[in-house]
């Protein structure tokens, strides 16, 4: 069900790229560029004085005072450093989990695998953002609420991954294993020196999926932090710009330009890794 | 199957199965329970009530608006969003001047977070100074209450929904087309076919295994795509455009109504159910994966 | 004698703090200090944080012996669920500013003790009743004070004078009763050829709080919207029917309103922008207007129909139960602070909030402020007018109700009658269990 890219898919599929009207090459740019409309409107407002905001001159002139006063409203960097945290400690734990999991599933035969694999296929269908009263509930027991633990717990184990991996696994030569195997190593280490260098690529594109989920994830963060020692840029930013307050749209454009930056600078930089990972993750 | 490799499948599976337990499957097992319990209050502990948040929630026209609007919700925004996804992959794996730039504005709104867009958004419906009504003045129409008009909100936000989700499911169109055979492309290229007749007969059905698995994620998505809400509508204006999930969160964190809260995530959780039923039961046989 | 050991030792702990300092050992009597965490319902942006931690910093240096964290937690229903989580989850808090109208729930959760048990000297028992009696009625249940008025407002029409004079209007008398708005905004009411709306002549926000604006057209009318006890409310009497009816009007038949809902966090920005002449907000919104109208503006007391009228509005502090007694003391002490009339006179002039004692009036400060700019006072003004916001037991869904009631309305969905009644009818059914 899975198929990662072959390298030369591109090169192979090349007359596949078929040639199209010059109206639909004008559709297509139109319909690019109002998909970024909302990110070059952010950027327009949040450079230009407020009078600009809603009036359109190409000439006028150019500040940063939003990005001054957005960083002085709200504690961005305690924020940056909060999402910073959960995400790398959700990615970690799920690297983990999912790894041991998915290995068990792919190559190490035992009874009742078919119920433990639809278990884990149930949390594609029920994810954690539905299940936050009871989720909730949990964690006030065990005293977590407002930590990043408590924001990671419910995603460690990621149906989603699991799968991934098992499929990755799977498509390792078995004859790989028992080389491995013959030279003395135990199951562990089979795991370490075979399977997880061989699955790099996915683990790449594994891992942008995770960080761009849970670097927008808002929902369960909003229920389960109380202060900033734990309230990501999400949560934050819909404090920052609660309608409440009254909008100040320059404001609040230059807090989410400063909230979006590292992702989509990111996310400018690795463009085609990203894109790819994407596609990597799809199902097929 | 020795016995030492049972062991060794189970304890590599063990903390996956813990968290999944603790997070997933026992959660889901209380909500059902605690639908049949009232509130806790004053130091008492919750009782046994039957079905009476059921009934509750059968009377509630509240709930029923929630449903009817979150049908509507994903009947609107998955098959819109699946058609532009496709129409955006077929276009962007085409000979497109700019194709790279073109697919990173598709792309963009996946990985921009949808609770700090929402402010633009609102910025966009926002009626007298919004861009959407100005350019509609400049184009001699008049301007809309987009937010401030049952009959708009709703649509308003399946708009932003769009927006997001159809550069997200072109992403899995695009690997799903450059990973199609091409010999049938050359075949039909000998046999002069038309472009449609290519689509219809050859890539449409090719990519039937995509948009099934795109269709399921869409749907999930309807359910759990909310964030907006809390910067838009929040839910208004009288819950024309409250959905599901939003109306939960209102129950639980603004009432603390946890009893009821819990009544309607069971609601949800059948809901779910069905589509897994649908899909795994339905859908898979009808269609070969590979 | 017990009592006053808390101070006595800090006292003390001063003495040793300035000793042990000398010695270059400073760190020993960090132990001493009380710790107080304070939940606080701004959304953090707004300049709002800015002046709350500057008055938090000038009562920790006259009170080296407290040390208080100040948490902002977003609007006012934020700010309450966190700080009731936080009291359940073992990070406590031992303040809070929150809804003013929280109480009922608040009690209900047995979270909040009255100041009536905490006050002891005679000066604290002065300053008890040192506040206007108006911004006291959400805070008192069953006799009792449980919220100590600070984060306080009342509803005032912020109008533009420039329009005013452009439409042929005194500048100086803005419209006094419900004729006279419908009247001023007939005129202010700006069409181009085509029909279309260039400038509105009034804009009442209908979203994020419509039952707030709704309690001032019913007092306007001569009604209230609930019981004080708050387990009963009047949703479907003919005057609030009325109200509504009227509010409904100013959009489908004056015409001086957009039909359908108005945005409450827009508004500001459409008054600023001219598309609407007047605009209903509450008297927080000053100081930004102050600070970005590009226009002369002039701030009135609501219109009459039957009387003056707008609900009280904002955020009380409480006190919560789970704290010890030294903590309880040193709360007090915070809000004794905060509350006392310099600091709530920077206060005022900073947020446009109300100064919330008459003494907050007289310091000099605030005196001359008003002096320079009146439109300051007319939120105290109106205070001789104002009634207690909606407060109920349940508070979250029956507020609810009447929202999606008044919002129904406005938008066509249904009649004032119809909705207003099924409103109560749902509104009983919940209260019920509280008579």
């Amino acid at each position: 069900m899975i198929s990662l890219l072959k390298n030369d898919a591109a090169a192979v599929h090349q007359s596949l790229h078929e040639q199209i009207s010059w109206a639909e090459k004008l559709a297509a740019w139109v319909l690019g560029l109002l998909w970024i409309l909302p990110l070059l409107f952010a950027f327009w407002a949040a450079f230009h004085p407020a009078e600009y905001t809603t009036s359109f001159d190409f000439f006028a002139p150019l500040t940063l005072e939003h990005f001054v006063s957005a960083w002085e409203q709200a504690p961005f960097a305690a924020y940056m450093f909060n999402t910073l945290g959960i995400t790398t400690l959700i990615l970690a734990c799920q690297l983990v989990l999912c790894t041991l999991a998915g290995y068990a599933l792919a190559r190490v035969p035992f009874r009742g695998q078919g119920i433990v694999m639809a278990l884990v296929m149930m949390q594609l269908m029920v994810m954690p953002e539905v299940l936050i009263v009871e989720n909730y509930r949990t964690l006030a027991e065990l005293n977590l609420i407002d930590t990043w633990t408590g924001v990671g717990l419910p995603y460690m184990a990621s149906a989603f991954g699991i799968f991934l991996m098992r499929q990755t696994f799977a498509m390792v030569p078995q004859a790989l294993d028992d080389a491995a195997r013959v030279e003395g190593c135990n199951r562990l280490q089979v795991l370490w020196r075979v399977y997880v260098p061989q699955a790099k690529p996915v683990y790449l594109a594994y891992g942008l999926v995770s960080i761009s989920y849970h670097w927008n994830n808002f929902l369960w963060p909003l229920v389960v932090t109380n202060t900033e020692a734990s309230r990501p840029l999400t949560v934050g930013m819909a404090i920052f710009g609660a309608p409440e307050s009254g909008v100040d749209w320059p404001v609040i454009c230059a807090g989410t330009l400063i909230a979006v930056s590292p992702l989509l600078a990111a996310f400018l930089i690795f463009q085609k890794q990203f894109v790819q990972s994407f596609m990597r993750a799809g199902i097929k | 199957m020795n016995k030492t490799q049972q062991l060794h499948a189970w304890l590599l599976l063990l903390p996956a199965l813990v968290m999944l337990a603790a997070f997933t499957h026992i959660p889901a097992v209380q909500t059902l329970l605690h639908s049949f319990y009232d509130n806790p209050r004053g130091g008492n502990p919750a009782s046994f009530v039957g079905m009476e948040n059921f009934q509750y929630l059968y009377e509630d026209e509240v709930f029923w608006q929630v449903l009817w609007n979150n049908a509507w919700y994903a009947i609107v925004t998955v098959p819109v969003s699946i058609v532009l996804a496709l129409v955006m992959a077929l276009w962007v794996n085409a000979r497109l001047p700019g194709r790279g730039i073109v697919r990173l504005a598709y792309f963009t709104p996946t990985v921009l977070p949808m609770i700090a867009v929402a402010n633009i958004w609102l910025f966009f419906y926002t009626p007298e100074i919004g861009l959407f009504n100005n350019v509609l003045n400049m184009f001699g129409f008049d301007g809309q209450n987009w937010l401030g008009d049952p009959d708009f909100a709703l649509p308003s936000l399946m708009v932003m929904t769009i927006w997001k989700e159809a550069g997200f499911f072109m992403i899995f169109y695009l690997a799903a087309l450059q990973g199609l055979d091409n010999s049938l492309y050359e075949a039909a290229a000998i046999e002069n076919a038309s472009r449609w007749q290519v689509f219809r007969r050859i890539t449409w059905p090719l990519l039937m295994p995509t948009t099934l698995f795109i269709l399921i994620n869409a749907l999930i998505n309807a359910f759990k795509l909310v964030d907006h809400l809390f910067i838009l509508t929040k839910g208004g204006p009288n819950n024309a455009s409250n959905l599901l999930l939003y109306y939960i969160y209102e129950n639980a964190f603004s009432f603390f109504d946890s009893a009821y809260a819990a009544t309607l995530t069971s609601v949800m959780l059948i809901i779910l159910a069905l589509l897994a039923w649908v899909q795994f039961g339905i859908l898979d046989k009808r269609v070969h994966y590979r | 004698m017990l009592r006053k050991l808390p101070r006595r030792l800090s006292q003390v702990g001063r003495v040793l703090a300035a000793t042990v300092a000398a010695v270059g050992l400073s760190t020993a009597v960090q132990a001493q200090k009380t710790e107080l965490t304070m939940y606080y319902p701004v959304a953090v942006g707004g300049p709002l944080t800015k002046v709350v931690d500057g008055l938090i910093e000038g009562f920790e240096q006259k009170n080296p012996d407290i040390d208080v964290s100040a948490i902002y937690a977003g609007n006012y229903n934020d700010a309450r669920v966190k700080a009731l989580a936080a009291l359940k989850s073992g990070k406590p808090a031992q303040l809070s500013v929150m809804f003013s109208i929280d109480v009922h729930e608040l009690m209900g959760q047995d979270a909040i003790v009255a100041f009536d048990d905490l006050v002891k000297t005679p000066e604290e028992k002065q300053w008890l009743s040192s506040f206007y009696p108006t911004l006291m009625q959400n805070g008192k249940v069953n006799g009792k004070t449980y919220g100590i008025p600070f984060q306080r407002s009342t509803i005032v029409m912020y109008y533009n004078k420039d329009a005013f004079r452009a439409a042929g209007l005194d500048p100086e008398t803005p419209p006094k009763s419900w004729d006279e708005l419908v009247a001023a905004g007939k005129k202010l009411t700006k069409r181009d050829a085509s029909g279309k709306v260039s400038q509105w002549g009034a804009m009442i926000p209908s979203t994020g709080y419509p039952y707030w604006m709704f309690g001032a057209l019913t007092k306007q009318n001569g009604e209230v919207l609930m019981s004080q006890d708050g387990t009963k409310t009047f949703f479907d009497k003919p005057g609030v029917v009325e109200a509504l009816s009227f509010w409904k009007d100013l959009g489908s038949k004056h015409q001086i309103m957009p039909e359908g809902t108005v945005e409450w966090g827009t508004l500001r920005q459409n008054f600023l922008e001219g598309k609407t002449a007047m605009m209903w907000h509450s008297t927080g919104n000053l100081t930004a207007v102050k600070k970005n109208a590009k226009f002369d503006f002039g701030v009135a007391m609501l219109p009459a129909q039957k009387e003056f009228g707008s609900p009280t509005g904002g955020g009380n502090f409480y006190i919560f139960k789970k704290s010890s007694d030294a903590e309880k003391q040193a709360a007090m002490r915070l809000i004794k602070y905060m509350t006392a009339p310099e600091q709530a006179a920077s206060w005022s002039k900073a947020t446009g909030y109300m100064g919330v004692s008459e003494d907050a009036y007289k310091t000099a400060s605030l005196y001359d402020y008003v002096q320079k700019f009146p439109a300051a006072a007319v939120a105290r003004d109106q205070l001789k007018y104002a009634t207690a916001e909606l407060s109920t037991h349940q508070a979250g869904r029956v507020r609810k109700l009447l929202d999606d009631a008044i919002q129904a309305v406005l938008t066509g969905e249904k009649d004032a009658q119809a909705a207003l009644s099924s409103a109560q009818s749902q509104a009983d059914r919940i209260l019920k269990r509280y008579r």
